[in-house]
């Protein structure tokens, strides 16, 4: 059975198409690469799934759950966590503390007052946890105006992981990373739950055909091609599209 | 010496910082020993320092710059003022009004309020601290309008301490009621509601990633911020047998924002600081030049050019960071 089934999805601003007619399912632990040239509609994409942006048509399934008018906050507490582009954290909170905060947030004790937030010896040890499963250890006392972005990025990975996902939305985890921090984010991507399901985004072709079970190719907003690495390496269409007539995938 | 999440490894340490609430215990003795002449004006402060203290949660924690702040202090204070005219002249149940006052303003004008942020939410403040001024010179009949309330009596703390005209029991009632207000919001504001506060402040769509929903929290933060607010209107009113329009004035709240800035932000600490300063030395400087006093305020504002986190980050600089991150942003 499915975890998460986005059916006929669009989106358009005034007459330009930025999805149109999008369907995919995705099942428990299997890894969905979306690909696409700039402007293909991807971020949308994540962005209609994870309920930041309104749908002009479509729905979206959550196993049998349909999450289409639900908004953003009441999806995460489904289980349906995204991570940003550009790296969304708090920038003067420490990293522990910011993991703390996911979790008293999936918890439900987020609004509580009058406990210290130290005296949660549990969720302290869930987020060094995290933290240490990462190689992030070092990092849970620095704020991220302290760290390399490439631990910025990790720290965007801790948190989604905090929340304890189903189903989890990479928005080009790579994006910015200089090339001596890279391989932290790959290691860290190797070890994400065998159960959880993840859609990403990603310009790093390596990365894609190393990490995903299948890819979905957009263009324009539609889906070119829907398959496994394989067959995508060898469809003609998207090397001309997407891959350049001559590309090595 | 143990004394925060931050100077622990893995982020435990006390969470009570009982040291710092005995030093200030020790100051409110070492004041009422050393300035013996000057408890009025230290009375003033204290009341003050609650309510900078209370914008401290909306601005600093929650990062909301507001210019109405006093309207959830004169509430208070003419609650406070009214309970004690027709009600009780019990001044615990006075406190109790005043605090229920500025928290019931601050639920009604933050449900509107908290929508938004930034410049629309400054403007919007002070379009609630005019109204409420206005109101209350047009219900003359109640408040006593340009003439003030007054003709009202508290009666002695517990039945025995009389508010006396040297402001002995003002002082005492004013330096606890502070104490016990910091204690109280320092603890609040350590507990993952705090901490989520300051989620908000520094960014917004991180707490929504995390599932948060904004509005709920920052108005039971609002909230919180009105009863304390209504508290010191309350205290003032009590100590000083007297509530003017101004307690409702944009002036008060320009001033309390100013205060904070001054002091530091995001700490609690800072607020009673910036107070302090700014008390003493309006209070200095006027005896000294009172046609020119506002230009040492002016003086002192440039403070924050070269230290932009408020006075506080001096302390933070000489005592390190994590002595700050006991209550909340470090400096």
């Amino acid at each position: 059975m499915s975890i998460l089934r986005v059916e006929h999805l669009s989106k358009a601003y005034g007459g330009l198409k930025v999805t149109d007619d999008v369907s995919f399912t995705l099942k428990p632990g299997e890894r969905l690469a979306i690909i696409g040239p700039n402007g293909a509609g991807k971020t949308t994409l994540v962005s209609q799934i994870a309920g930041a942006l309104q749908s002009d048509g479509g729905r979206i399934f959550m196993a049998d759950d349909n999450v289409t008018s639900w908004p953003g906050y009441r999806r995460v507490g489904h289980g349906l966590v995204r991570t940003f582009q550009i790296s969304k954290l708090a920038p003067d909170i420490p990293v522990l503390d910011q993991l703390a905060l996911a979790i008293h947030q999936r918890d439900g004790s987020i609004g509580n007052m009058w406990r210290h937030k130290n005296s949660y010896g549990a969720v302290l040890d869930e987020a060094l946890a995290i933290l240490r499963d990462l190689g992030l250890s070092r990092a849970a006392q620095r704020t991220p105006s302290e760290m390399a972005y490439g631990d910025q990025r990790l720290v965007e990975v801790a948190l989604a992981l905090a929340l304890k996902p189903r189903v989890l939305l990479l928005d080009e985890p790579m994006a910015g990373v200089p090339k001596s921090e890279a391989q932290l984010i790959l290691d860290a991507l190797e070890r994400l739950p065998a159960d959880l399901a993840v859609v990403i985004i990603e310009h790093d072709m390596e990365l894609v055909f190393r990490f995903a079970h299948r890819i979905l190719v957009l263009a324009n907003g539609a889906v070119l091609a829907d398959g496994a690495p394989a067959e995508i390496r060898g469809n003609e269409v998207v090397r001309a599209v997407y891959l350049g007539k001559g590309g090595q995938a | 010496m143990q004394l925060s999440q931050a100077s622990s490894p893995i982020g435990r340490g006390s969470y009570f910082p009982w040291q710092w609430h005995l030093a200030g215990l020790v100051l409110i003795v070492a004041l009422y020993w050393l300035f013996p002449g000057n408890l009025l004006m230290l009375t003033r402060i204290a009341t003050l320092a609650i309510l900078v203290m209370s914008l401290d949660l909306v601005t600093g924690y929650a990062g909301l710059p507001t210019l109405g702040h006093a309207a959830m202090y004169g509430v208070g204070a003419y609650g406070a003022a009214l309970c004690a005219k027709f009600l009780t002249g019990d001044p615990l149940a006075g406190l109790l009004v005043a605090a229920a006052a500025g928290g019931l303003l601050a639920l009604v004008a933050g449900a509107f309020l908290v929508r938004y942020q930034g410049l629309a939410f400054l403007m919007l403040t002070i379009a609630v601290v005019q109204i409420m001024q206005n109101l209350a010179s047009k219900l003359s009949f109640i408040t006593g309008g340009d003439d003030g309330l007054s003709g009202f009596t508290v009666s002695p703390i517990f039945g025995r301490f009389e508010f006396d005209m040297f402001g002995v029991t003002g002082y005492w009632y004013s330096m606890i009621l502070l104490l016990l207000s910091f204690i109280v919001l320092q603890r609040i504001m350590s507990s993952p509601f705090g901490l989520c506060c300051m989620g908000i402040r520094e960014n917004r769509d991180r707490m929504s990633a995390n599932g948060t929903r904004i509005y709920p929290q920052l108005l039971k933060l609002y909230v919180l911020a009105g009863v304390f607010a209504g508290l010191a209107g309350g205290i003032t009113a009590q100590v000083n047998q007297i509530v003017g329009l101004d307690s409702l004035g944009f002036e008060l709240s320009a001033e309390a924002l100013v205060m904070l800035v001054l002091g530091g932000s995001g700490n609690l600490v800072g607020g009673i600081v910036g107070t302090a300063l700014f008390s003493g030395i309006h209070h200095f400087a006027a005896t000294a030049n009172p046609f020119h006093w506002l230009f040492v305020i002016g003086v002192l504002l440039m403070v924050v050019v070269f230290l932009p986190k408020g006075v506080i980050q001096l302390v933070a600089r000489r005592l390190g960071n994590n002595v700050l991150a006991v209550f909340g942003r470090r400096a």
